[in-house]
């Protein structure tokens, strides 16, 4: 009994916290893991993830780089090559265009152009997504395009425990692993087991059990989608929810088993909706579960616009749970 | 350590090593220029001749534990290393039994038990890793090497600026060699750059940097032990400017719109392996019988490379999907 109580203790923790708690464990377990990129140290981290990480670890392994994003996730490649296992911190998903060369030309490739001789065990994580008004150059979710690369893995954290334990697995990975964190998850506050360690990252998730209708989503907007859901319950739709976690390779067995079920599909995705991960998803349910479905399947995605930067306008351009229940009422005939 | 190890042994067997070495690279490439006119090697070929005397003057000065980060005009260099010239030559046919098993051609010659990195084809891609290469090492406190050899083309992109300023800022131990043959595929290093003093620009960034004649083996081996030892001791980085010239088009599809024969044939006169041959005879140090001797030994070894390509075997089509990421049970690269 006792026992089972020590396993149920859980702590009030943030989103941003259980990150830095995940790379705080990364470096004290493995003398290989280091961090590296722009105003990890001092400064503490763009969206302060890794503030106090200096003062415990010193400057080698929380490593300040200059504005060099490609420069620095090259030498994340370099290094990972040589044996290291570094986690390079890209500040945002445009950013990380500075270092696309390095990505995809390179950590993504090495492997099969060098017959499988090198590997690039490589861990980038960044900041996704929009609604902190940061207008058209900071706030686009660009995770659909990674999610196109062979070579390398993409997951999209969107739970505590995901925060708290993806990094883990993503470092024991032989190949380059792309972590996305939703900007809107950083200030999220919950319970968190206190012994929470490593997840799988191979898993869609299922976060909400129904039997209506499957939202499959990822990221930020898994949290819209389930106040979506609240809302539908209320009017006696069960939906149920469907946290991706992973973009590449996605878990189209967690996907079907839900379509079987439900016969109605909705995607919920902050990524423009062409070329999306939305786009591939419906694809693949369409390839797979088409004699399934009861209604042609929905999307609620990002419009096709940069993100503006007034708050009203920001906040029409991505998915919100209005949306989304709209959506799901006029898919079952009772908007 | 002192600084007559710098100086290179002008020993009659090292400079005919060095003359073999050349006449290796160059033999094998014509070779290989023949095979593509046949057919049998496709995609890009991009060829070495009259660069040698850089991959034979800076490669055999370091050690098997140092690094190589090299281009998609490699061949030279891999064949310096010691990357076993059949696997060289079954890469190029694109056969399993290529140093990469194939599936990177020409321009991805790779060899981990030779700490050889590529093979990298993006121009500047190969900077950023060299850099983190020498973190690695710096980080475990090694006292290996890594040499990383790009064109004067790469100097114009941003990656070059970003891996000079890393290496310097960081304090890293990188060799820097650039490879000058003054033009970039068919752009001319003054068309395309406001300082042509190459090895100035890494000046900026506060590393050690000179220019060396890159036609002349020993020239350059000379430099190279002792830009070598300086890395190895200070663990900060250098930067070697090599001057050469490629004699031949940028590629196989490559018309030289954009140069004038006469300046080719100008060129052709100063090319490595002439001049150093012009050299040792004038000293008496070549007896007439080496060159036809060398030769012999490296037209046999080619004449092998190619029967063991051309007995080299398809990859079966169900393997197709492999190494996009490592498979479980196999340990992945170093």
């Amino acid at each position: 009994m006792q026992q089972e109580t020590a396993r149920a203790e859980t702590i009030e923790i943030t989103y941003r916290e259980a990150v830095k708690q995940a790379i705080r464990d990364a470096i004290k377990h493995d003398e290989r893991v280091f961090l590296m990129g722009e105003d990890v140290g001092r400064y503490g981290g763009c969206y302060a993830v890794s503030k106090g990480l200096l003062a415990e670890f010193g400057p080698e392994r929380i490593r300040d780089t200059p504005l060099s994003e490609s420069g620095f996730t090259g030498a994340g490649i370099g290094a990972a090559m040589a044996g290291l296992r570094p986690i390079v911190e890209l500040m945002t998903v445009n950013f990380s265009l500075l270092a696309l060369d390095q990505i995809m030309n390179t950590a993504a490739t090495v492997r099969h152009m060098s017959g499988n001789q090198f590997g690039v065990p490589l861990v980038i994580r960044m900041a996704t997504g929009a609604g902190r008004q940061l207008a058209a150059q900071h706030s686009h979710s660009l995770e659909g395009w990674y999610a196109h690369i062979p070579g390398i893995k993409v997951l999209a954290p969107a739970t505590l425990e995901d925060a708290r334990g993806m990094l883990w697995t993503a470092l024991q990975d032989p190949d380059p692993v792309l972590i996305f964190e939703n900007v809107m998850l950083y200030n999220m506050t919950g319970k968190l087991a206190a012994d929470a360690g490593a997840v799988d990252i191979e898993k869609a998730a299922v976060r909400r059990v129904g039997r209506d209708i499957s939202f499959i989503t990822y990221g930020g907007s898994l949290w819209k989608t389930l106040e979506a859901a609240e809302t539908l319950a209320g009017a006696g739709i069960e939906a149920e929810v469907i946290d991706l976690r992973v973009l590449r390779p996605l878990d189209d067995a967690t996907i079907m088993a839900s379509i079987a079920k439900t016969r109605r599909a909705v995607i919920v995705d902050e990524g423009w909706r062409s070329g999306s991960v939305a786009a591939e998803v419906g694809m693949r349910i369409v390839e797979q579960a088409f004699w399934s479905l009861d209604a042609p399947i929905g999307r609620v995605c990002s419009e096709e616009v940069p993100i503006p930067y007034p708050a009203h306008l920001e906040n029409a351009a991505i998915p919100q749970a209005e949306k989304i229940v709209t959506a799901a009422k006029a898919m079952l005939g009772k908007a | 350590m002192t600084a007559a190890a710098d100086k290179p042994h002008l020993s009659r067997a090292h400079m005919l090593d060095l003359l073999k070495q050349m006449i290796r690279i160059r033999h094998f490439e014509d070779k290989c220029a023949e095979l593509y006119t046949q057919e049998k090697i496709r995609g890009f070929l991009h060829l070495y001749d009259g660069e040698e005397a850089v991959a034979v003057g800076v490669i055999p000065v370091l050690e098997e534990r140092d690094r190589i980060v090299a281009t998609y005009r490699e061949h030279g260099h891999a064949l310096v290393r010691g990357v076993p010239m059949k696997a060289v030559m079954a890469e190029m046919y694109g056969k399993q039994e290529g140093c990469s098993r194939g599936r990177g051609g020409s321009m991805h010659l790779f060899d981990a038990a030779h700490n050889f990195h590529g093979g990298n084809a993006i121009v500047g891609g190969g900077l950023p890793m060299a850099v983190g290469l020498a973190l690695a090492e710096k980080m475990r406190n090694g006292d290996a090497v890594v040499a990383c050899f790009f064109g004067e083309g790469a100097v114009a992109e941003g990656e070059f600026h970003e891996s000079m300023n890393l290496a310097a800022l960081w304090q890293l131990p990188v060799l820097f060699v650039c490879e000058n043959n003054l033009y970039a595929m068919g752009t001319a290093l003054a068309l395309s750059e406001s300082e042509t003093d190459i090895h100035q620009k890494a000046a900026c960034y506060k590393l050690a940097a000179e220019a060396v004649d890159g036609m002349d083996v020993v020239a350059v081996e000379a430099v190279a032990r002792r830009a070598v030892r300086a890395v190895r001791e200070s663990r900060k980085p250098y930067f070697l400017e090599c001057r050469t010239y490629r004699l031949r088009a940028h590629s196989m599809f490559d018309a030289q719109l954009y140069r004038e024969k006469a300046e080719v044939e100008t060129w052709r006169h100063r090319e490595p392996i002439l001049r150093f041959h012009s050299w040792l005879q004038a000293n008496n140090i070549i007896h007439a019988d080496d060159v036809p001797r060398i030769e012999a030994e490296v037209d046999a070894e080619i004449a092998e490379a190619v029967a063991f390509a051309e007995a080299g075997t398809w990859e079966p089509l169900a393997e197709l999907t492999r190494f996009t990421y490592a498979e479980s049970g196999r340990p992945a690269g170093r």
